[in-house]
Protein backbone atom coordinates (compact mmCIF):
# COMPACT_ATOMS: atom_id res chain seq x y z
CA UNK A 1 0.00 0.00 0.00
CA UNK A 2 1.68 3.28 -1.16
CA UNK A 3 1.27 6.36 0.85
CA UNK A 4 -0.27 9.17 -1.14
CA UNK A 5 1.46 12.75 -0.93
CA UNK A 6 -1.22 14.02 1.08
CA UNK A 7 -0.05 11.37 4.11
CA UNK A 8 -3.29 9.56 3.86
CA UNK A 9 -2.60 5.83 3.33
CA UNK A 10 -3.86 4.23 0.24
CA UNK A 11 -4.16 1.34 -2.54
CA UNK A 12 -2.10 1.47 -5.42
CA UNK A 13 -3.91 3.27 -8.15
CA UNK A 14 -4.08 -0.38 -9.90
CA UNK A 15 -4.62 -3.21 -7.18
CA UNK A 16 -2.27 -6.34 -8.16
CA UNK A 17 -4.26 -8.31 -11.09
CA UNK A 18 -5.34 -11.83 -10.00
CA UNK A 19 -2.02 -13.75 -11.40
CA UNK A 20 0.09 -11.84 -8.61
CA UNK A 21 -2.24 -11.55 -6.07
CA UNK A 22 -2.20 -15.44 -6.23
CA UNK A 23 1.98 -15.55 -6.93
CA UNK A 24 2.51 -13.49 -3.60
CA UNK A 25 -0.10 -15.93 -1.89
CA UNK A 26 2.03 -18.87 -2.91
CA UNK A 27 5.42 -16.78 -2.47
CA UNK A 28 4.13 -15.51 1.21
CA UNK A 29 2.79 -19.09 2.47
CA UNK A 30 6.31 -20.90 1.26
CA UNK A 31 8.12 -18.76 2.81
CA UNK A 32 6.49 -18.76 6.12
CA UNK A 33 7.01 -22.21 5.74
CA UNK A 34 10.53 -22.36 4.69
CA UNK A 35 11.39 -20.07 7.95
CA UNK A 36 9.87 -22.93 9.94
CA UNK A 37 11.70 -25.46 8.42
CA UNK A 38 12.44 -27.76 10.98
CA UNK A 39 8.14 -28.20 11.00
CA UNK A 40 8.36 -29.59 7.14
CA UNK A 41 10.90 -32.61 8.52
CA UNK A 42 7.97 -33.56 11.02
CA UNK A 43 5.92 -35.37 8.92
CA UNK A 44 8.47 -37.36 7.28
CA UNK A 45 10.13 -38.32 10.18
CA UNK A 46 6.98 -39.42 11.09
CA UNK A 47 6.00 -41.23 8.20
CA UNK A 48 9.33 -42.94 8.53
CA UNK A 49 9.03 -44.16 12.15
CA UNK A 50 5.57 -45.47 11.48
CA UNK A 51 6.93 -47.25 8.66
CA UNK A 52 9.73 -48.77 10.35
CA UNK A 53 7.01 -50.03 13.21
CA UNK A 54 5.96 -52.75 10.66
CA UNK A 55 8.61 -54.91 10.31
CA UNK A 56 9.00 -55.14 14.10
CA UNK A 57 5.36 -56.02 14.81
CA UNK A 58 4.62 -58.18 11.96
CA UNK A 59 8.32 -60.07 12.13
CA UNK A 60 10.64 -59.28 9.01
CA UNK A 61 9.31 -62.21 6.81
CA UNK A 62 9.60 -60.92 2.95
CA UNK A 63 6.08 -62.07 1.68
CA UNK A 64 4.01 -60.58 4.15
CA UNK A 65 5.80 -57.35 4.20
CA UNK A 66 5.65 -57.17 0.28
CA UNK A 67 1.62 -57.77 0.47
CA UNK A 68 1.03 -54.72 2.72
CA UNK A 69 3.85 -52.64 1.86
CA UNK A 70 1.90 -50.57 -0.73
CA UNK A 71 -1.73 -50.25 1.76
CA UNK A 72 0.74 -49.30 4.38
CA UNK A 73 3.00 -46.53 2.88
CA UNK A 74 -0.61 -44.98 1.89
CA UNK A 75 -2.14 -44.93 5.39
CA UNK A 76 1.16 -43.97 7.18
CA UNK A 77 1.38 -41.00 4.42
CA UNK A 78 -2.76 -40.11 4.99
CA UNK A 79 -1.88 -39.74 8.80
CA UNK A 80 1.04 -37.81 8.41
CA UNK A 81 -0.95 -35.58 6.14
CA UNK A 82 -3.31 -35.55 8.80
CA UNK A 83 -1.05 -34.24 11.38
CA UNK A 84 -0.16 -31.28 9.15
CA UNK A 85 -3.41 -30.34 8.14
CA UNK A 86 -4.47 -29.22 11.46
CA UNK A 87 -1.33 -26.49 10.56
CA UNK A 88 -3.16 -24.60 7.67
CA UNK A 89 -4.96 -22.15 8.72
CA UNK A 90 -4.12 -22.48 12.27
CA UNK A 91 -1.30 -19.72 12.70
CA UNK A 92 -3.55 -17.24 10.31
CA UNK A 93 -6.06 -17.14 12.56
CA UNK A 94 -4.09 -16.08 15.78
CA UNK A 95 -2.61 -13.64 14.46
CA UNK A 96 -5.35 -12.46 12.16
CA UNK A 97 -4.24 -12.55 8.71
CA UNK A 98 -6.93 -15.12 7.80
CA UNK A 99 -9.45 -12.89 8.54
CA UNK A 100 -8.10 -10.28 6.15
CA UNK A 101 -7.70 -12.41 3.57
CA UNK A 102 -11.58 -13.20 3.73
CA UNK A 103 -12.31 -9.33 3.35
CA UNK A 104 -9.85 -8.79 0.60
CA UNK A 105 -10.70 -7.89 -2.60
CA UNK A 106 -9.29 -11.04 -4.06
CA UNK A 107 -11.80 -13.92 -4.77
CA UNK A 108 -11.23 -16.00 -1.36
CA UNK A 109 -11.59 -19.62 -2.79
CA UNK A 110 -8.64 -18.63 -5.30
CA UNK A 111 -6.77 -17.06 -2.34
CA UNK A 112 -7.72 -20.32 -0.54
CA UNK A 113 -6.44 -22.91 -3.38
CA UNK A 114 -3.07 -21.16 -3.22
CA UNK A 115 -2.88 -22.05 0.36
CA UNK A 116 -4.33 -25.60 0.04
CA UNK A 117 -1.26 -25.95 -3.14
CA UNK A 118 1.25 -23.68 -0.92
CA UNK A 119 0.34 -26.30 2.35
CA UNK A 120 0.56 -29.45 -0.41
CA UNK A 121 4.12 -28.49 -1.20
CA UNK A 122 5.09 -28.48 1.99
CA UNK A 123 4.15 -31.31 3.97
CA UNK A 124 2.67 -33.73 0.78
CA UNK A 125 5.33 -33.37 -1.65
CA UNK A 126 8.58 -34.28 0.60
CA UNK A 127 6.24 -37.31 1.86
CA UNK A 128 6.43 -38.54 -1.72
CA UNK A 129 9.84 -37.80 -2.09
CA UNK A 130 10.74 -40.60 1.09
CA UNK A 131 7.99 -43.13 -0.31
CA UNK A 132 10.26 -44.55 -2.42
CA UNK A 133 12.54 -45.36 1.10
CA UNK A 134 9.57 -46.10 2.75
CA UNK A 135 8.48 -48.75 0.33
CA UNK A 136 11.76 -49.99 -0.34
CA UNK A 137 12.06 -50.50 3.68
CA UNK A 138 9.36 -52.78 2.97
CA UNK A 139 10.35 -54.72 0.67
CA UNK A 140 7.91 -53.30 -2.06
CA UNK A 141 9.03 -54.61 -5.44
CA UNK A 142 10.80 -51.80 -7.52
CA UNK A 143 8.60 -51.93 -10.61
CA UNK A 144 5.77 -51.07 -8.69
CA UNK A 145 6.91 -47.91 -6.64
CA UNK A 146 6.31 -45.56 -9.84
CA UNK A 147 2.79 -46.80 -10.02
CA UNK A 148 2.91 -45.95 -5.71
CA UNK A 149 4.21 -42.40 -6.50
CA UNK A 150 1.85 -41.91 -9.21
CA UNK A 151 -0.83 -42.95 -6.98
CA UNK A 152 0.53 -40.78 -4.06
CA UNK A 153 0.85 -37.64 -6.32
CA UNK A 154 -2.96 -37.84 -7.34
CA UNK A 155 -4.33 -39.13 -3.84
CA UNK A 156 -2.46 -36.55 -1.73
CA UNK A 157 -3.84 -33.22 -3.09
CA UNK A 158 -7.26 -35.26 -3.05
CA UNK A 159 -6.44 -35.37 0.79
CA UNK A 160 -4.93 -31.50 0.84
CA UNK A 161 -8.14 -30.52 -0.89
CA UNK A 162 -10.83 -32.02 1.49
CA UNK A 163 -8.72 -31.51 4.00
CA UNK A 164 -8.85 -28.05 3.90
CA UNK A 165 -12.57 -27.87 3.76
CA UNK A 166 -12.79 -29.86 7.06
CA UNK A 167 -10.05 -27.37 8.94
CA UNK A 168 -11.76 -24.38 7.30
CA UNK A 169 -14.67 -25.71 9.14
CA UNK A 170 -13.22 -26.34 12.18
CA UNK A 171 -11.36 -23.50 12.55
CA UNK A 172 -11.21 -21.38 15.72
CA UNK A 173 -12.45 -24.40 17.58
CA UNK A 174 -10.42 -25.91 20.86
CA UNK A 175 -10.49 -29.07 19.75
CA UNK A 176 -7.36 -30.77 19.36
CA UNK A 177 -6.73 -33.23 15.69
CA UNK A 178 -8.74 -35.90 16.67
CA UNK A 179 -12.01 -34.53 15.63
CA UNK A 180 -10.33 -33.53 12.22
CA UNK A 181 -9.65 -37.25 11.92
CA UNK A 182 -12.75 -38.29 12.63
CA UNK A 183 -14.61 -36.34 10.14
CA UNK A 184 -11.73 -36.24 7.60
CA UNK A 185 -11.19 -40.30 7.03
CA UNK A 186 -14.76 -41.53 6.66
CA UNK A 187 -14.31 -39.05 3.45
CA UNK A 188 -10.74 -40.43 2.51
CA UNK A 189 -12.05 -43.63 1.99
CA UNK A 190 -12.60 -43.73 -1.52
CA UNK A 191 -9.05 -41.97 -2.54
CA UNK A 192 -7.35 -44.80 -0.40
CA UNK A 193 -9.39 -47.36 -1.69
CA UNK A 194 -8.76 -46.15 -5.41
CA UNK A 195 -4.69 -45.63 -4.36
CA UNK A 196 -4.65 -49.11 -2.38
CA UNK A 197 -6.16 -50.71 -5.75
CA UNK A 198 -4.37 -49.13 -8.38
CA UNK A 199 -0.65 -50.44 -6.37
CA UNK A 200 -1.89 -53.26 -5.67
CA UNK A 201 -2.77 -54.28 -9.12
CA UNK A 202 0.44 -53.23 -10.48
CA UNK A 203 1.80 -55.69 -7.58
CA UNK A 204 -0.40 -58.43 -9.21
CA UNK A 205 0.73 -57.45 -12.64
CA UNK A 206 -2.85 -56.67 -13.49
CA UNK A 207 -3.93 -53.01 -15.43
CA UNK A 208 -3.81 -50.20 -13.26
CA UNK A 209 -5.04 -47.57 -15.23
CA UNK A 210 -8.49 -47.26 -14.27
CA UNK A 211 -7.86 -46.53 -10.16
CA UNK A 212 -6.25 -43.91 -11.68
CA UNK A 213 -8.45 -42.51 -14.05
CA UNK A 214 -10.60 -42.33 -10.82
CA UNK A 215 -8.78 -40.69 -8.39
CA UNK A 216 -7.57 -38.27 -11.24
CA UNK A 217 -11.32 -37.50 -11.93
CA UNK A 218 -11.37 -36.81 -7.93
CA UNK A 219 -9.03 -34.83 -8.09
CA UNK A 220 -9.64 -32.48 -11.05
CA UNK A 221 -13.90 -32.23 -9.08
CA UNK A 222 -11.70 -31.57 -6.16
CA UNK A 223 -9.50 -28.56 -7.61
CA UNK A 224 -12.69 -27.15 -8.99
CA UNK A 225 -15.22 -27.38 -5.97
CA UNK A 226 -12.71 -27.53 -3.28
CA UNK A 227 -11.92 -24.02 -2.68
CA UNK A 228 -15.39 -22.92 -2.95
CA UNK A 229 -16.31 -24.94 -0.30
CA UNK A 230 -13.26 -24.34 1.71
CA UNK A 231 -14.23 -20.40 1.13
CA UNK A 232 -18.03 -21.11 2.30
CA UNK A 233 -16.39 -23.06 5.50
CA UNK A 234 -13.83 -20.31 6.31
CA UNK A 235 -16.86 -17.99 6.39
CA UNK A 236 -19.03 -20.05 8.45
CA UNK A 237 -16.25 -20.98 10.63
CA UNK A 238 -14.81 -17.05 11.21
CA UNK A 239 -18.47 -14.88 10.99
CA UNK A 240 -20.39 -16.06 13.77
CA UNK B 1 -44.40 -74.79 27.41
CA UNK B 2 -42.78 -76.41 24.50
CA UNK B 3 -44.44 -74.01 22.28
CA UNK B 4 -42.82 -71.05 24.68
CA UNK B 5 -39.29 -73.12 24.17
CA UNK B 6 -39.38 -73.49 20.59
CA UNK B 7 -40.01 -69.52 20.27
CA UNK B 8 -37.41 -68.20 22.78
CA UNK B 9 -34.90 -71.19 20.77
CA UNK B 10 -35.88 -69.88 17.68
CA UNK B 11 -35.01 -72.63 15.64
CA UNK B 12 -31.49 -72.66 17.37
CA UNK B 13 -30.51 -69.11 15.86
CA UNK B 14 -31.49 -67.81 19.57
CA UNK B 15 -27.66 -66.53 20.35
CA UNK B 16 -28.14 -63.97 17.50
CA UNK B 17 -31.64 -63.34 17.08
CA UNK B 18 -32.53 -62.34 20.58
CA UNK B 19 -29.18 -60.45 21.25
CA UNK B 20 -29.94 -58.68 17.96
CA UNK B 21 -33.66 -57.85 19.42
CA UNK B 22 -32.39 -56.73 22.96
CA UNK B 23 -29.65 -54.42 21.02
CA UNK B 24 -32.66 -52.51 19.13
CA UNK B 25 -34.76 -52.19 22.40
CA UNK B 26 -31.49 -50.77 24.64
CA UNK B 27 -30.18 -48.41 21.92
CA UNK B 28 -33.89 -46.95 21.51
CA UNK B 29 -34.40 -47.05 25.24
CA UNK B 30 -31.33 -44.83 25.73
CA UNK B 31 -32.15 -43.04 23.00
CA UNK B 32 -35.98 -42.20 24.66
CA UNK B 33 -34.10 -41.18 27.89
CA UNK B 34 -31.78 -38.85 27.21
CA UNK B 35 -33.76 -36.23 25.78
CA UNK B 36 -35.65 -36.26 29.06
CA UNK B 37 -32.27 -36.26 31.31
CA UNK B 38 -31.30 -33.26 29.62
CA UNK B 39 -34.75 -31.71 29.54
CA UNK B 40 -34.68 -32.16 33.87
CA UNK B 41 -31.17 -30.93 33.95
CA UNK B 42 -31.74 -27.66 31.58
CA UNK B 43 -34.85 -26.68 33.67
CA UNK B 44 -33.12 -27.43 37.09
CA UNK B 45 -30.33 -25.05 35.80
CA UNK B 46 -32.49 -22.37 34.32
CA UNK B 47 -34.52 -22.60 37.67
CA UNK B 48 -31.00 -21.70 39.51
CA UNK B 49 -30.45 -19.32 37.43
CA UNK B 50 -33.70 -17.51 38.26
CA UNK B 51 -33.20 -17.92 41.96
CA UNK B 52 -29.71 -16.56 42.13
CA UNK B 53 -31.02 -13.80 39.83
CA UNK B 54 -33.69 -12.83 42.77
CA UNK B 55 -31.36 -13.18 44.95
CA UNK B 56 -29.16 -10.86 43.55
CA UNK B 57 -32.31 -8.45 42.73
CA UNK B 58 -33.06 -8.36 46.48
CA UNK B 59 -29.35 -7.62 47.83
CA UNK B 60 -28.64 -4.71 45.00
CA UNK B 61 -32.37 -3.61 44.71
CA UNK B 62 -31.70 -3.53 40.63
CA UNK B 63 -32.92 -5.35 38.05
CA UNK B 64 -30.19 -7.51 36.87
CA UNK B 65 -29.64 -7.65 32.99
CA UNK B 66 -31.36 -10.95 31.36
CA UNK B 67 -28.32 -13.25 30.85
CA UNK B 68 -28.37 -14.34 26.86
CA UNK B 69 -28.66 -18.05 26.10
CA UNK B 70 -25.56 -20.18 26.61
CA UNK C 1 -56.35 -19.70 0.02
CA UNK C 2 -52.86 -21.29 -0.40
CA UNK C 3 -51.70 -19.01 1.70
CA UNK C 4 -52.44 -20.54 4.84
CA UNK C 5 -49.56 -23.22 4.09
CA UNK C 6 -46.80 -21.03 3.92
CA UNK C 7 -48.22 -19.10 7.04
CA UNK C 8 -48.24 -22.17 8.73
CA UNK C 9 -44.88 -23.29 8.00
CA UNK C 10 -43.45 -19.68 8.87
CA UNK C 11 -45.25 -19.63 12.13
CA UNK C 12 -44.25 -22.88 12.98
CA UNK C 13 -40.73 -21.78 12.65
CA UNK C 14 -41.18 -19.43 15.92
CA UNK C 15 -40.00 -21.62 18.86
CA UNK C 16 -42.79 -21.02 21.39
CA UNK C 17 -45.21 -22.30 18.95
CA UNK C 18 -43.27 -25.15 17.53
CA UNK C 19 -42.94 -25.94 21.27
CA UNK C 20 -46.26 -26.24 21.60
CA UNK C 21 -47.11 -27.95 18.58
CA UNK C 22 -44.30 -30.82 19.42
CA UNK C 23 -45.80 -30.90 22.70
CA UNK C 24 -49.15 -31.81 21.32
CA UNK C 25 -47.97 -34.31 18.93
CA UNK C 26 -45.04 -36.14 20.34
CA UNK C 27 -47.45 -38.70 22.76
CA UNK C 28 -49.36 -39.36 19.53
CA UNK C 29 -46.32 -40.03 17.91
CA UNK C 30 -44.96 -42.06 20.54
CA UNK C 31 -48.13 -44.37 20.77
CA UNK C 32 -48.39 -45.03 17.79
CA UNK C 33 -44.75 -45.95 17.47
CA UNK C 34 -45.51 -48.29 20.38
CA UNK C 35 -48.45 -50.11 18.67
CA UNK C 36 -47.16 -50.01 15.45
CA UNK C 37 -44.25 -51.88 16.78
CA UNK C 38 -46.00 -54.13 18.94
CA UNK C 39 -47.75 -55.55 15.66
CA UNK C 40 -45.03 -55.56 13.39
CA UNK C 41 -42.91 -57.73 16.09
CA UNK C 42 -45.71 -60.02 17.17
CA UNK C 43 -46.64 -60.46 12.95
CA UNK C 44 -42.66 -60.96 12.56
CA UNK C 45 -42.13 -63.28 15.58
CA UNK C 46 -44.69 -65.62 15.86
CA UNK C 47 -47.07 -64.93 13.23
CA UNK C 48 -44.69 -65.66 9.98
CA UNK C 49 -43.45 -68.63 9.14
CA UNK C 50 -39.70 -69.72 8.98
CA UNK C 51 -37.69 -68.92 6.35
CA UNK C 52 -37.04 -72.18 3.48
CA UNK C 53 -33.20 -71.17 3.86
CA UNK C 54 -32.32 -69.28 6.95
CA UNK C 55 -34.81 -70.67 9.31
CA UNK C 56 -35.22 -68.52 12.34
CA UNK C 57 -32.72 -66.47 12.17
CA UNK C 58 -33.90 -64.22 9.02
CA UNK C 59 -36.46 -62.71 12.10
CA UNK C 60 -33.51 -60.38 12.24
CA UNK C 61 -34.62 -58.77 9.73
CA UNK C 62 -37.91 -56.96 11.08
CA UNK C 63 -35.57 -54.62 12.73
CA UNK C 64 -32.38 -54.68 10.45
CA UNK C 65 -34.25 -53.01 7.36
CA UNK C 66 -36.27 -51.21 9.32
CA UNK C 67 -33.51 -49.44 11.02
CA UNK C 68 -30.82 -49.28 7.78
CA UNK C 69 -34.09 -47.80 6.03
CA UNK C 70 -34.07 -45.00 8.79
CA UNK C 71 -30.29 -44.58 8.61
CA UNK C 72 -30.53 -43.09 5.70
CA UNK C 73 -34.06 -41.30 5.70
CA UNK C 74 -32.87 -39.71 8.53
CA UNK C 75 -29.33 -38.68 7.01
CA UNK C 76 -31.61 -37.28 4.46
CA UNK C 77 -34.10 -35.12 6.58
CA UNK C 78 -30.98 -33.94 8.32
CA UNK C 79 -29.07 -33.07 4.55
CA UNK C 80 -32.75 -30.97 4.36
CA UNK C 81 -32.63 -29.20 7.73
CA UNK C 82 -28.98 -28.37 6.96
CA UNK C 83 -29.39 -27.25 3.99
CA UNK C 84 -32.24 -25.17 4.71
CA UNK C 85 -30.49 -23.72 8.35
CA UNK C 86 -27.63 -22.65 6.47
CA UNK C 87 -28.97 -21.02 3.62
CA UNK C 88 -31.88 -19.67 5.57
CA UNK C 89 -30.32 -19.30 8.68
CA UNK C 90 -33.66 -20.43 10.51
CA UNK C 91 -33.23 -21.38 13.76
CA UNK C 92 -35.35 -24.67 13.86
CA UNK C 93 -34.12 -25.66 11.22
CA UNK C 94 -30.91 -26.10 13.07
CA UNK C 95 -32.17 -27.62 15.95
CA UNK C 96 -34.00 -30.14 13.74
CA UNK C 97 -30.92 -30.91 11.61
CA UNK C 98 -28.80 -31.29 14.84
CA UNK C 99 -31.15 -33.46 16.91
CA UNK C 100 -31.77 -35.70 14.20
CA UNK C 101 -28.06 -36.47 14.11
CA UNK C 102 -28.22 -38.73 17.56
CA UNK C 103 -30.96 -40.48 16.33
CA UNK C 104 -29.65 -41.11 12.74
CA UNK C 105 -26.05 -42.44 14.54
CA UNK C 106 -28.31 -44.74 16.47
CA UNK C 107 -30.41 -46.54 13.84
CA UNK C 108 -26.86 -46.68 12.62
CA UNK C 109 -25.21 -48.80 15.37
CA UNK C 110 -28.46 -51.16 15.42
CA UNK C 111 -28.23 -51.71 10.96
CA UNK C 112 -24.29 -52.66 12.02
CA UNK C 113 -24.82 -54.70 15.11
CA UNK C 114 -27.99 -56.50 14.19
CA UNK C 115 -26.69 -56.84 10.58
CA UNK C 116 -23.33 -58.61 12.03
CA UNK C 117 -25.21 -60.80 14.24
CA UNK C 118 -27.21 -62.22 11.28
CA UNK C 119 -24.08 -62.19 8.99
CA UNK C 120 -22.52 -64.46 11.85
CA UNK C 121 -25.43 -67.73 11.24
CA UNK C 122 -25.61 -67.08 7.60
CA UNK C 123 -22.65 -65.99 5.73
CA UNK C 124 -20.12 -67.43 8.12
CA UNK C 125 -18.13 -63.86 9.54
CA UNK C 126 -18.98 -61.23 11.90
CA UNK C 127 -17.94 -58.33 9.23
CA UNK C 128 -16.60 -58.29 5.71
CA UNK C 129 -15.70 -55.21 3.84
CA UNK C 130 -17.94 -55.06 1.04
CA UNK C 131 -19.15 -51.80 -0.55
CA UNK C 132 -22.41 -52.04 1.90
CA UNK C 133 -20.81 -52.58 4.83
CA UNK C 134 -18.53 -50.16 4.25
CA UNK C 135 -20.54 -47.56 3.33
CA UNK C 136 -22.89 -47.61 6.08
CA UNK C 137 -19.76 -47.76 8.80
CA UNK C 138 -18.63 -44.37 6.93
CA UNK C 139 -22.38 -43.44 7.12
CA UNK C 140 -22.03 -43.83 11.44
CA UNK C 141 -18.67 -41.67 11.35
CA UNK C 142 -20.83 -39.37 9.04
CA UNK C 143 -23.02 -39.02 11.89
CA UNK C 144 -20.10 -39.34 14.69
CA UNK C 145 -18.81 -36.41 12.75
CA UNK C 146 -21.56 -34.29 12.78
CA UNK C 147 -22.41 -34.44 16.13
CA UNK C 148 -18.39 -34.01 17.46
CA UNK C 149 -18.29 -30.88 15.34
CA UNK C 150 -21.31 -29.60 16.51
CA UNK C 151 -20.55 -29.65 20.05
CA UNK C 152 -16.36 -28.47 19.24
CA UNK C 153 -17.71 -24.80 19.14
CA UNK C 154 -18.69 -22.53 22.05
CA UNK C 155 -21.19 -20.72 20.00
CA UNK C 156 -24.03 -23.21 19.60
CA UNK C 157 -25.64 -21.32 16.24
CA UNK C 158 -22.44 -21.17 14.53
CA UNK C 159 -21.39 -25.05 15.68
CA UNK C 160 -25.04 -26.03 13.88
CA UNK C 161 -23.90 -23.55 10.73
CA UNK C 162 -21.05 -25.50 10.99
CA UNK C 163 -22.25 -29.48 11.12
CA UNK C 164 -24.46 -28.55 9.06
CA UNK C 165 -21.89 -28.27 6.34
CA UNK C 166 -20.11 -30.97 6.83
CA UNK C 167 -23.63 -32.78 6.86
CA UNK C 168 -23.90 -32.02 3.35
CA UNK C 169 -20.81 -32.62 2.46
CA UNK C 170 -21.47 -36.48 3.33
CA UNK C 171 -24.80 -36.45 2.25
CA UNK C 172 -23.33 -38.30 -1.53
CA UNK C 173 -22.59 -41.75 1.04
CA UNK C 174 -26.73 -42.09 1.19
CA UNK C 175 -26.98 -42.86 -2.43
CA UNK C 176 -23.95 -44.67 -2.27
CA UNK C 177 -25.56 -46.67 0.67
CA UNK C 178 -28.26 -47.65 -1.30
CA UNK C 179 -26.91 -48.33 -4.72
CA UNK C 180 -23.62 -50.22 -3.17
CA UNK C 181 -25.61 -53.65 -3.91
CA UNK C 182 -26.26 -52.87 -7.70
CA UNK C 183 -22.74 -51.11 -8.15
CA UNK C 184 -20.58 -53.69 -6.79
CA UNK C 185 -20.13 -57.11 -6.06
CA UNK C 186 -21.20 -57.55 -2.91
CA UNK C 187 -21.77 -60.08 -0.17
CA UNK C 188 -25.00 -58.02 1.21
CA UNK C 189 -27.52 -58.96 -0.75
CA UNK C 190 -29.45 -57.11 -3.59
CA UNK C 191 -32.84 -55.95 -2.73
CA UNK C 192 -35.86 -57.31 -2.06
CA UNK C 193 -38.38 -55.24 -1.26
CA UNK C 194 -39.46 -52.97 -4.83
CA UNK C 195 -41.17 -49.78 -4.61
CA UNK C 196 -42.46 -50.44 -7.91
CA UNK C 197 -43.47 -53.45 -9.28
CA UNK C 198 -43.26 -56.41 -7.43
CA UNK C 199 -41.44 -57.82 -4.24
CA UNK C 200 -39.31 -60.78 -3.94
CA UNK C 201 -40.50 -61.22 -0.37
CA UNK C 202 -43.69 -63.12 1.02
CA UNK C 203 -46.67 -61.31 2.23
CA UNK C 204 -46.37 -62.92 5.65
CA UNK C 205 -43.03 -61.84 5.99
CA UNK C 206 -43.40 -58.19 4.29
CA UNK C 207 -46.24 -56.96 6.17
CA UNK C 208 -44.65 -57.14 9.68
CA UNK C 209 -41.73 -55.50 8.02
CA UNK C 210 -43.33 -52.45 6.38
CA UNK C 211 -45.34 -52.16 9.63
CA UNK C 212 -41.97 -51.81 11.28
CA UNK C 213 -41.09 -48.89 8.79
CA UNK C 214 -43.95 -47.05 9.83
CA UNK C 215 -43.02 -47.90 13.33
CA UNK C 216 -39.51 -46.72 13.54
CA UNK C 217 -40.47 -43.45 11.61
CA UNK C 218 -43.46 -42.65 14.32
CA UNK C 219 -40.77 -43.21 16.46
CA UNK C 220 -38.09 -41.20 14.88
CA UNK C 221 -40.88 -38.31 14.78
CA UNK C 222 -41.48 -38.82 18.57
CA UNK C 223 -38.10 -38.22 19.48
CA UNK C 224 -36.92 -35.38 17.16
CA UNK C 225 -39.72 -33.74 19.01
CA UNK C 226 -38.31 -34.45 21.96
CA UNK C 227 -35.27 -33.91 21.43
CA UNK C 228 -36.02 -30.75 19.51
CA UNK C 229 -38.21 -29.39 22.83
CA UNK C 230 -35.63 -29.63 24.89
CA UNK C 231 -33.10 -28.28 22.72
CA UNK C 232 -35.25 -25.15 22.35
CA UNK C 233 -35.47 -24.51 26.11
CA UNK C 234 -31.71 -24.75 26.14
CA UNK C 235 -31.42 -22.30 23.29
CA UNK C 236 -34.25 -19.97 24.28
CA UNK C 237 -33.42 -20.18 28.08
CA UNK C 238 -33.09 -16.51 28.48
CA UNK C 239 -36.62 -15.66 27.28
CA UNK C 240 -40.15 -15.56 28.95
CA UNK C 241 -41.65 -18.28 27.40
CA UNK C 242 -38.71 -20.67 28.49
CA UNK C 243 -38.95 -19.09 32.08
CA UNK C 244 -42.61 -19.76 32.16
CA UNK C 245 -42.39 -23.25 31.82
CA UNK C 246 -39.41 -23.95 34.06
CA UNK C 247 -41.13 -22.39 37.19
CA UNK C 248 -44.53 -24.29 35.97
CA UNK C 249 -42.69 -27.66 36.10
CA UNK C 250 -41.22 -26.69 39.33
CA UNK C 251 -44.70 -26.13 41.14
CA UNK C 252 -45.71 -29.79 39.87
Amino acid sequence: MAASRDGSACMDKHPPGLAAACAAMLRRDLTLAWRRRGDIAMPVLYALIVTMLFPFALGPEDTLLQRIAGGVVLVTVLLAMLLALDAMFSSDIEDGSLEQLVLAPQPLALMLGMKILAHWITTALPLIVIAPLMAAMLHLPGAVIPVLLLALLLATPLLSLLGAVLVALTAGTRRSGMLLALMLLPLCVPAVIFAAGAVAAAQQGLPWLAPIAWLAAALVLAVVLAPLACAAALRIALDA
Amino acid sequence: MNVLQGFLAMGGYAAYVWPAYAVFFIVLVVDTVAPRLRRRRVLGELRARLARQSARQQRTGSTPPTSPSP
Amino acid sequence: MANWIPLWLHKLGSPPTFYRFAGTLQPWATTLALLLGAIALYGGLVLAPADYQQGDAYRIIFIHVPSAWMSMFIYAVMGVAAFIALVWRIKLAEVVAMESAPIGAAFTFITLVTGSLWGKPMWGTWWTWDARLTSELVLLFLYLGVIGLYHAFEDRRQGARAAAFLAIIGIINVPIVHFSVNWWNTLHQGSTVNVFGQSKISGAMLWPLLTMTLATKFYYIASLFRRARTDLLALESGKDWVRRIAEDEAGR
